[in-house]
Formats: structure tokens, C-alpha cells, sequence
């Protein structure tokens, strides 16, 4: 496939003694949210961190945008244009919403301060709030103002892990909508338990199992196939 | 635009302007000596806490850039004549040696963690220690040297120690200002997210490594101009000024008055001199009086369990905690009333 923005081949990676990834593969193409399911300790975010360079790969090769990304440490990987919303949110507690977002911009130029306005208009709770310290936030205005910061810079491509956790339906509504807005704009790579969050947000899918690739296809035929989504997911 | 003042500033204005008229209230030399150390210490806390508050950096061996501090004013003056001009030499000797030596040590240490990086810092402080130990005919070994301080024109000279008090207060003043703004500015607020998780700063982008190279450097000038002024003051260096209790009186000076708050560090360092002064005139009394760092030992034990933010540091969350309160009530009103 000529169209890909991310390819993963024969990933594997080692945290500590223990081997979590085992030839994981999977690719991303422009425009499309991919998501990474699978149950618990299945190895979804050390796939993240893995491409984000935050856990180092024993073997195999990340490839971004056609260029090899595997031994680049996570801010040269940013830079290149991948935005990572960790599953804790990582947002900075010391430091107010304005600041958390400030902080996230590697550039002030027009196209930044445009995309931080459209954000802002996305997550208008971040406005209200601006002044506010990080640590006093709600989890959804936490997974938001994460969501909202990795925006603000250019980005090709978002890692999003498990934006649903620990929250309210109602707020995970806001936040599929937010991510189903920000999709018209850039692709995503989308780690999600909740599989109503995942089916509504996904065009692809790749299904992880003892770390390892089992299953993939688009996420149309995924809603049909109970079989699989018994097996894998734990969905009855 | 004319920037609005913060109403904390006016706050520090104002105390600044109360310990200039401190003396002309109390003038007795021991009051003014006391007052210089507080001063000065609170310097070298302050550097302490840009990286302990600020960066989530332990140092053991911070006392390194004080005796750089201390040893490059005092051999400049025992060397070379006692003149203004090398009394500005030896300053700008220590302040350009304090940067090389902590740009060079942040080089080779700062890639550690936590407890590996607080041990070799250890290890470079002992080292300037035995240096200041072994290489007796600059530095005297552990018998260290006094020296001659520069006379001062007029009848300024009879007014010595208020000359080097003001000298010393201004200097706290100005580095206070100057490092608010830059903890403040854009560089400060990463420093605070690498505090937090250096991790995440680095998928954002930012390699962490030259913001706190940067930190430390800074940290590692102010600290060595900490050391100038306490040699100006006693005009006398020895070996002790990079010993390990030298850190430790920032690291308990930093903690006790409020981490990553600059001014708790200063409150910090003028409770813990005038402790020290009044705990070692009541020896009389009991003889446990003497080991007043047993008597602290417990208090670092206490502030850490029932303060772990210290006195301004657990001051700010209560009064950010009301205004948050507060906020809540007028939001609530104010929905109310639309509803």
C-alpha cells in the first residue's frame, strides 16, 4: 500500500525481562481512525508507546510519513508530527489550563493560534476554565484539555489512548464528538475499551491478543461479526 | 500596555522596604551579621529550590558552587591587591566559574535519575572538597585564610556592615524579581512540567535535556554569588563552605519555608538562622541546645509529615483552595440566575 501514513512491521518490544509485543503489524492510511482493540494487557498502549518512542523496540521498524522512526527518541518523533494523548491524560497539575496548552505548543505562529481557536471553540469548558490548575479539573475536562493540547500542533497523526476511562457516559458522548470533529482534520490512531465508543469513531480496526496482531479488517464488518468480537473482546 | 502589578509584588516591595529600615531600628552587629547571613542563605536556598521545586532535581552537592563562590572571592583578594576592581574581578571569577562548573557537571550528571544523579552530585562536592583540602598553597587547607575586603570611601567605612547588609539585601531583592520572572516566563512553566513527567514533556516535543542543563547553570551561578557574599561577610574561607551540611541547610531551608515558591526558601533560611542563633545561646541552659541540629532533624521530620508543601507552600493552597471555593459559589449564583 503506497497510502500510508504509519506502518508497523514486526514490532516487537521488551519492558524489562518481559516480552510484550510480539511482531505486532498493522498500517494507518490518511484520513482514517484506526482502532487498536483488544482486551486488557492485550498490549494496546505499549503499541502506542512503542511508536511514540516512549517504550524502545527490541525489533522491527516504525515507519512515519516513509521515513523510519524506530530508534528516534519521543520529541523528534513529535516533531515529525504525532500528537499522544496517554491513557493517564498527562496533564500537568502544577500548572494552569492556559499554561497546560501553552506548554503543548511547539510553535506561535497564525496556523497555531488558529488551530488553538478552533480547539478552544471544540472544548469551550477550556475557556472557561483557563485560569484553573490542571490538577483541579474534573476527568473529563482533564481528557479533554490532553485531547485539545495534542491538537495545537501541527499533527499529522494522534495517538489516543482509552479517551473513555473512567468517565461519565455523558461526557463520553462529548468527547466522541469532539474526536469525531478533529477526524475531518487529521487521522487517528484510537486505543479504546469502550467498543460503542470504538465502532462509532472507527473506519479501521486491528485487534490485539497476548501481544500479538491477531485480527483486522474494517470496523463495518467488525459490527456484523459477533463471533469475533466474543472471542477477542469479551462483547456477548 | 502598561502590565498590571501583581499584588504579591507590592507585598515584596514592601517588605524589602521594611528590612531597609531595619537597621537604622536595630543597629547592633551581631543583629545586622545575623540578618546578612539570612540574606545570603536565602540567595543560595533560592538556587536550591530552581531545582528542587522547579525541576524536580536533588542535589547533595550544591555546596560545590557556594565554595566555588566563597574560594574565588577570597583567593582573589588574598592574591591580588584589595581594591573595588578586584573585588568585581573575584565576583565575575565566580560567577563565570559557578556556570562552566554546573554546565560541565549538568552535562555529565543530568542524564541520571533521580537517586544516581543526587549521589555523583555528592561525589563532585567531595571532590572540591578534597581539592580545597590538598592544595594548600591557594587555599590554606582546612586552616583556610582570611582576607582584606576593600575600604570604603568616607565615612561609609565606619558604616562596614550596613554597607554589606544593604549590599546583601538588594542582591536578595534583585535575584528574587529576576528569578520570579524567570520561573514565570515560558522556560519556568516547561521546568515545572519536567518536574512533573519528563516523559510526557518529551512527546511533546521538548527535549528535556538543554532546559535543564539551562536550570542548572543558573541555579549554579546564583548559588556561587550565595558564596561570594558569605565570604564577603566573614572575610574568612574555609573548607566547611563545601561541606555536606552546607546542602542540607538549602535542602532544609527550601523545604521548611515552601518548595517551588522562591520566597518559602527565603523564610525558610531566616528561620533557621535565627534558630540556630537563639538555639546555641540556650546551651546554657541544656546542653542539647548545643546539637541544635538534632532539634531540626525533628522538625524536617515533622514539617515533611504535617507541611510536606512548607509554610508559603501550604499558605497558597489554603488561599487558592477559598478562591477556588469561591469561584464555585459566584459560578453557582450566576447559573442559577440564568436558569
Amino acid at each position: 500500500m503506497t497510502n500510508t501514513l504509519l506502518k508497523l512491521e514486526q514490532i516487537n518490544t521488551h519492558i524489562e525481562q518481559f516480552h510484550i509485543l510480539h511482531n505486532v503489524e498493522f498500517e494507518v492510511s490518511p484520513g482514517e481512525v484506526t482502532v487498536l482493540l483488544g482486551r486488557n494487557g492485550a498490549g494496546k498502549t505499549t503499541t502506542l508507546r512503542t511508536i511514540m518512542g516512549l517504550n524502545n523496540a527490541s525489533n522491527g521498524t516504525v515507519t512515519f510519513k516513509g521515513e523510519d522512526i524506530t530508534k528516534l527518541p519521543p520529541y523528534h518523533i513529535a516533531k515529525k508530527g504525532i500528537g499522544y494523548v496517554p491513557e493517564d491524560q498527562g496533564i500537568f497539575y502544577g500548572l494552569t489550563v492556559g499554561e497546560n496548552m501553552r506548554v503543548g505548543m511547539r510553535k506561535e505562529d497564525d496556523a497555531t493560534k488558529e488551530r488553538m481557536e478552533w480547539v478552544l471553540e471544540l472544548f469551550p469548558d477550556l475557556k472557561k476554565f483557563w485560569k484553573k490548575p490542571g490538577g483541579q479539573l474534573s476527568g473529563g475536562q482533564k481528557q479533554m484539555l490532553s485531547i485539545a493540547r495534542s491538537y495545537v500542533n501541527e499533527n499529522d497523526l494522534l495517538l489516543i489512548d482509552e479517551p473513555s476511562k473512567g468517565l461519565a457516559p455523558v461526557i463520553v458522548e462529548k468527547v466522541i464528538e469532539s474526536i469525531e470533529k478533529m477526524k475531518e482534520k487529521t487521522t487517528v490512531v484510537l486505543v479504546e475499551q469502550n467498543f460503542y465508543m470504538a465502532s462509532r469513531l472507527g473506519d479501521r480496526f486491528y485487534i490485539l491478543d497476548d501481544g500479538m496482531t491477531v485480527h483486522h479488517g474494517d470496523m463495518s464488518a467488525l459490527r456484523e461479526d459477533e463471533e469475533l468480537k466474543r472471542k477477542y473482546l469479551g462483547i456477548a | 500596555m502598561i502590565k498590571t502589578i501583581q499584588k504579591s509584588t507590592w507585598i515584596y516591595i514592601a517588605v524589602a522596604f521594611m528590612l531597609v529600615l531595619l537597621p537604622f531600628f536595630k543597629d547592633e552587629r551581631w543583629f545586622l551579621f545575623l540578618m546578612i547571613q539570612v540574606f545570603t542563605f536565602g540567595i543560595f536556598a533560592m538556587s536550591y529550590d530552581l531545582l528542587l521545586g522547579y525541576t524536580g532535581i536533588v542535589s547533595f552537592g550544591h555546596a560545590m558552587f557556594f565554595g566555588l563562590g566563597a574560594y574565588s572571592i577570597g583567593i582573589t583578594l588574598n592574591f591580588l591587591e584589595s581594591t573595588f576592581m578586584n573585588l568585581f574581578l573575584g565576583i565575575l571569577l565566580a560567577l563565570v566559574l559557578g556556570g562552566i562548573v554546573a554546565f560541565f557537571a549538568g552535562i555529565l550528571t543530568l542524564r541520571l535519575k533521580s537517586h544516581y544523579y543526587a549521589m555523583l552530585t555528592l561525589a563532585l562536592a567531595s571532590l572540591f572538597l578534597v581539592l580545597a583540602e590538598k592544595w594548600r598553597s591557594v587555599t590554606r587547607g582546612s586552616d583556610g585564610f582570611t582576607f582584606r575586603i576593600p575600604e570604603l570611601p568616607g565615612p561609609l567605612q565606619d558604616h562596614r556592615n550596613l554597607v554589606v547588609y544593604m549590599f546583601c539585601l538588594v542582591s536578595m531583592v534583585l535575584i528574587f524579581f529576576g528569578l520570579r520572572r524567570l520561573t514565570e516566563s515560558p522556560l519556568g512553566k516547561i521546568l515545572v512540567a519536567i518536574r512533573e513527567n519528563e516523559g510526557r514533556v518529551e512527546s511533546l516535543g521538548f527535549r528535556i535535556m538543554p532546559y535543564k542543563v539551562i536550570i542548572s547553570v543558573v541555579s549554579g551561578v546564583v548559588a556561587s554569588f550565595a558564596g561570594v557574599l558569605y565570604a564577603i561577610s566573614i572575610r574568612f574561607v574555609g573548607t566547611n563552605v563545601f561541606g555536606i551540611d552546607v546542602t542540607l541547610d538549602a535542602l532544609l531551608m527550601t523545604i521548611i519555608g515552601g518548595v517551588g515558591t522562591l520566597v518559602g526558601p527565603i523564610i525558610g533560611a531566616g528561620i533557621i538562622e535565627f534558630a540556630h542563633h537563639y538555639l546555641s545561646d540556650l546551651s546554657d541552659v541544656h546542653w542539647i541546645f548545643e546539637r541544635w541540629i538534632i532539634l531540626f532533624g525533628i522538625v524536617y521530620i515533622l514539617a515533611v509529615i504535617f507541611f510536606p508543601a512548607g509554610i508559603v507552600g501550604t499558605l497558597w493552597h489554603k488561599l487558592a483552595k477559598r478562591k477556588h471555593k469561591k469561584q464555585e459559589m459566584k459560578q453557582k449564583t450566576s447559573d442559577k440566575l440564568a436558569s
